[in-house]
């Protein structure tokens, strides 16, 4: 089985059962009334691309040797600072422990074989389904030496939205956080100044999560209600 | 005496004026009978040199400016947010509308993502990624070309400002004959375009090129070598590479540093690799660099489109998976761009299924794998950077984009602080940040 997926060109074999984030059941989004469709019983599981086990392939296992040979030189255990590594879709994704994100940071910025000098912020993604990790920041990071562009993913639970700051490796993180934090409530501790970008200073709530209803009223089109758009049917 | 365009309010903080224009001989006046040299300057959100509701706060001792700091947000329409209740292809007509100056960048940028997702970026029509190609690039024109018009109009230079809206006007009259709308396209859908060129479209493009390379030296016999913009734009919002790095300034500010660093050439798409032209750079790493480095663009921009038009090849303009291809039979009807009503009749008369899969389709649209993806293209202002995530739904999961001129306009202050106050102005034009991006 193994040798499989040795070839370069075949994808690094993938953790079947991933991490479940939600159940989908049933379809055409016809919650109420009869089952006149059949489907309605279909339960399906949404699970996102779970851990790659080795080769990732490509520069790929260059990186994660790089990181976590970087990792053990500094006296840390890279099972703890690397949560689990994914490759999917021509992407490597590292999901680093929190406690441990800013010296992976330092470490691939500064460690001439990594070398990802450019941030290109960070995007909040909440998971509701997703229990203990409901929270996730994700940076890109870019290296223009290597030309290598690689995800570092970051989970929080969402009683506890602490994360350390990136301001102090990448600078450039400062409004990517403030937005993070206006839309997903993430606190970046040790940020300069984290404070609401987008939305007014005195707003409720953080307008990107799920739980946070999108808004909107029906307007009458050519004599028909159309109703807000989140109030539409939507397609489970 | 005041006026009543300048009344002074005393407030705990100091003595508070609301300057509408034409006062400004008396604020001074008035502060320099107080003893504080100190003034804090509120630009904005409405100033006209402001590129939208950008709002400067600046501090100022005598004309020197000692900090300066950015408020945003004013333009935030929530259209990340608004993404997650539509469908994917319902995308792009949001994308398109976040940098209103870059719309074609947008769409692909976000398409481009949704195909990854997909897994369909093999199959994507050679032509349908040839006029994308051709339309990012008379994009970067009509970008730039409003950059370079409207910073020389902040700094007095009106020539500049009727000539480049003049250039862009031709560029976009191309865009309303190729997709019907002179911005918001959504011409750019997931899996190729809305529709193929009309007829005609090719022999414009060529005239356009042709009219281009004989207008786009006058800029250079205008501005490059005039002493007076040369004084006003030189030495001015500087931001060596290091402080470029830092601040994560992409495109044309990160060039005049001297990085030629251009994501069409280091991490290309849509087959940029194929074409030929060259990344030019200045190591000013000032706002005159800036606008060398933006003529010298639009010059190659001209290179890529000719290449385009010699490259197209009949074909299809839309991936050929009908479960993911747009129905869209569009046809100039009475009423304009519309289905087309062969079309109609052929689903609603002779085809029940085609009915039901145009009704699928339009309504639930299609489901897109659970994954994230990242793309990112070079937009006229630096690397647009698309994150879309998917549960696999009809509806996008999230989606967020990495707009240029959020991420650049961050270096206002390190470009701003310590110079004068005259000197904002031209810096923060040589950032050239919408805020249709930059809030979103």
């Amino acid at each position: 089985m193994s040798d499989e997926h040795n070839g370069s060109s075949v994808p690094a074999p993938r953790d079947e059962h991933g991490e479940v984030i939600g159940v989908r059941r049933g379809m055409f989004g016809a919650n109420n009334g009869g089952d006149t469709s059949g489907y309605g019983g279909l339960v399906r599981t949404v699970a996102l691309p779970g851990a790659s086990s080795r080769p990732y392939g490509g520069w790929f296992d260059e990186v994660a040797d790089e990181l976590e040979g970087a990792l053990e030189e500094q006296g840390l255990v890279p099972e703890n600072a690397i949560e689990k590594t994914v490759v999917d879709r021509d992407e490597l994704t590292f999901h680093i422990a929190r406690e441990h994100l800013v010296n992976v940071a330092k470490t691939l910025r500064d460690d001439p074989a990594l070398r990802f000098e450019l941030c290109t912020g960070v995007s909040g993604v909440h998971f509701p389904g997703d229990k203990g990790r409901e929270l996730h920041a994700v940076y890109h990071l870019r290296s223009l030496t290597h030309g290598r562009l690689i995800r570092v993913e970051v989970s929080t639970p969402d009683e506890d939205r602490h994360l350390p700051s990136l301001v102090p490796v990448y600078p450039t993180n400062d409004w990517h956080e403030r937005e993070a934090y206006d839309f997903f409530g993430l606190v970046f501790d040790g940020h300069p100044a984290l404070t609401r970008i987008m939305m007014p200073d005195d707003w409720q709530g953080f307008p990107q999560r799920k739980d946070y209803p999108l808004g909107g009223i029906p307007v009458e089109y050519k004599g028909a209600q159309i109703p807000a758009p989140d109030q539409r049917r939507s397609y489970s | 005496m005041t006026t009543p365009h300048a009344t002074p309010r005393a407030t705990t903080e100091g003595t508070v004026y609301t300057v509408t224009g034409g006062d400004w001989d008396e604020i001074v006046e008035n502060a320099a009978a107080s003893d504080d040299e100190r003034i804090i300057v509120n630009m904005g959100p409405q100033h006209p040199s402001t590129h939208g509701v950008l709002r400067l706060i600046l501090e100022i001792d005598g004309e020197t400016v000692t900090e300066a700091r950015c408020g945003i947000g004013y333009l935030h329409t929530g259209i990340e947010k608004n993404l997650e209740f539509r469908s994917w292809t319902q995308g792009t007509t949001f994308v398109t509308r976040m940098d209103y100056l870059t719309p074609f960048f947008n769409e692909t940028a976000y398409c481009l993502g949704v195909e990854k997702l997909l897994g369909i970026e093999d199959q994507i029509p050679d032509r349908a990624t040839v006029l994308r190609v051709l339309l990012m690039e008379l994009n970067r024109l009509s970008s730039h070309l409003v950059c370079i018009a409207t910073g020389g109009m902040e700094l007095g230079a009106t020539t500049i400002m009727i000539y480049g809206f003049r250039d862009r006007e031709l560029v976009l009259d191309l865009f309303e004959l190729i997709t019907g709308l002179r911005m918001n396209h959504a011409f750019v859908r997931p899996g190729g375009l809305a529709q193929d060129l009309p007829p005609g479209a090719v022999d414009q493009l060529r005239e356009f090129v042709k009219t281009m390379k004989k207008n786009l030296p006058e800029y250079d016999a205008l501005a490059t070598g005039n002493p007076i913009f040369k004084a006003r734009m030189q030495d001015v919002g500087y931001l060596d590479l290091t402080g470029c790095m830092a601040l994560g300034a992409t495109g044309p500010i990160l060039r005049s540093a001297g990085l030629p660093h251009d994501l069409r050439k280091t991490d290309p798409y849509c087959g940029y690799e194929t074409y030929d032209f060259e990344v030019p750079t200045a190591d000013s790493c000032d706002a005159y660099g800036r606008f060398l480095i933006r003529l010298e663009e639009m010059r190659q921009s001209l290179r890529i489109i000719e290449q385009c038009i010699d490259r197209l090849e009949p074909g299809p303009v839309m991936v050929a998976d009908k479960k993911i291809a747009w129905p869209a039979q569009l046809a100039l009807g009475p009423d304009g761009l519309g289905n087309s009503l062969d079309h109609i009749k052929k689903i609603m008369g002779t085809s029940m299924e085609a009915l039901i899969h145009h009704f699928k389709l339009v309504t639930e649209g299609f489901r897109v794998p659970v994954g994230q993806a990242y793309t990112a293209v070079e937009s006229p202002k630096g690397e647009l950077g698309v994150h879309v995530v998917s549960d696999g739904g009809t509806r996008p999961y999230r989606v967020h984009f990495r707009d240029p001129s959020f991420t650049n306009l961050q270096a206002m202050a390190a470009m701003c602080e310590g110079g004068q106050v005259a000197d904002v102005i031209v810096a923060v034009a040589s950032i050239d940040p919408v805020m249709g991006g930059v809030d979103r």
